[in-house]
């Protein structure tokens, strides 16, 4: 992929929430991949792991809220256990959600949810669901 | 637990009791919130899961079991955040004044632990009234009991806790590499197609390594390998069905308790079948 940098393009306070929000050091990363090697979704999405650590600390906020990665994350902590420098990623992933979410955009509406798959699913889905994708 | 997973619940309860052990019901439980909120400045999150803690407490108990992996996840992250970060401690205890204080004094541990910390895989063996001979099982432990790091049950890298359980109750574990794979989780109200992905990687490998059956803990992960299993088998003809235990209806049924108890019938993929097929069940 190809992005431009300028900087017109940075976003210094979206980098400085991002790190507020997760409590990472984002220089922490050194791009190894491992993130992107061990996420048992990363072939479902449009940016890797290890690419939306790179966008993000660049301060690319368009690139990242035009992409899909932290919405089909699943928080497995994959990544966290598998980081040989330490940087926790689901922190990062769940600030970048936080973001969006408490602008008072969705990532679904609970309404579209047929009312048997809302009999049908156990509770820890609707709870952890509505959870991580609305504010 | 109570409605949609009471065939995890009800063999784990009765199968402690006949193992010596009568576990006792928090008194005005609340929801733990299901997925431990990450986000530095949300403490608004930890609330629920401490509240719990606090019930705990107030009964002048020390220790809480938890069946569920979500809920032992959660409670457990959010008791080392009040044990470790005394500023966080000191605002919630200060939110919830109408409770007790809080820090972090309760252990929390999942069921698991408790049948190889306190009764260990020796005395549980020598109670199995009825070994699951020949029953080719593959232990599939998801996220929650292994990840992060500071609340694992076991190596997170290698985990062996499934496999000395189901060694113990007389059957045959089989490893595979995806055992510690992602389901998918929550992504289930919002991907679902690609849940049934997940699942595809995960029962197929589970299969080629030799598995008749797949051995869970979590009500999240049955859900979905359940679905997941569904939409397969309308896909694709080749696709073979694959049933999937909680531990805990195995556990039940190898101590020798009535296997209704166990409710089978809520079970995906017809275990009943392969238990009769292995003279497991009448």
């Amino acid at each position: 992929m190809s992005v431009t940098i300028s900087p017109k393009r940075l976003r210094r306070e979206f980098v400085r929430k991002v790190k507020e929000l997760s409590g990472q050091n984002l220089q922490l990363c050194y791009q190894c991949g491992m993130c992107s090697g061990n996420c048992p979704a990363a072939s479902n999405m449009d940016l890797s792991p290890r690419q939306i650590i790179e966008l993000t600390r660049l301060g690319l906020e368009e690139e990242i809220a035009n992409s899909k990665t932290v919405w089909i994350c699943a928080s497995c902590f994959a990544c966290t256990v598998n980081c040989p420098r330490g940087f926790d990623l689901s922190k990062m992933m769940e600030a970048i959600r936080l973001l969006t979410l408490r602008k008072n955009i969705d990532y679904i509406r609970p309404e579209d949810i047929s009312p048997q798959e809302r009999c049908e699913l156990p509770q820890i889905a609707m709870v952890s669901g509505l959870r991580k994708f609305t504010g | 637990m109570k409605t949609k997973a009471r065939n995890l619940e009800e063999p784990g309860i009765a199968s402690l009791e006949v193992l010596g052990f009568k576990l006792e019901e928090i008194p005005r439980w609340n929801c733990c919130g299901a997925v431990y909120s990450l986000a530095e400045d949300d403490l608004i999150h930890q609330v629920a899961p401490i509240r719990n803690l606090i019930r705990v407490k107030e009964q002048g108990k020390d220790k809480l079991a938890t069946l569920c992996a979500f809920c032992f996840n959660t409670l457990k992250r959010a008791n080392l955040l009040v044990r470790e970060n005394a500023e966080k401690r000191n605002t919630l205890n200060s939110f919830m004044d109408e409770e007790i204080d809080y820090g972090g004094e309760v252990k929390v541990v999942h069921f698991l632990e408790v049948l190889r910390d306190e009764i260990g895989w020796e005395v549980l063996a020598q109670k199995v009234k009825l070994p699951l001979r020949e029953l080719k099982v593959a232990p599939y432990y998801g996220c929650t009991l292994l990840r992060p790091r500071e609340i694992a049950i076991d190596s997170v890298e290698n985990p062996t806790i499934l496999r000395e359980f189901l060694e113990a109750l007389g059957a045959s574990p089989i490893d595979f590499p995806e055992s510690t794979r992602c389901c998918g989780s929550y992504q289930i109200i919002s991907n679902p197609d690609d849940i049934s992905e997940y699942a595809r990687d995960i029962l197929n490998s589970a299969l080629s390594h030799g598995a008749e059956a797949l051995v869970l803990t979590c009500p999240l992960c049955d859900y979905n390998l359940g679905q997941g299993q569904k939409k397969l088998i309308k896909k694709h003809n080749e696709f073979k069905e694959m049933p999937l235990f909680y531990f805990t209806q195995l556990l039940a049924l190898a101590l020798g308790l009535d296997s209704r108890i166990c409710h089978f019938e809520l079970n995906y993929g017809s275990p009943e079948l392969l238990l009769r097929e292995k003279n497991l069940l009448s």
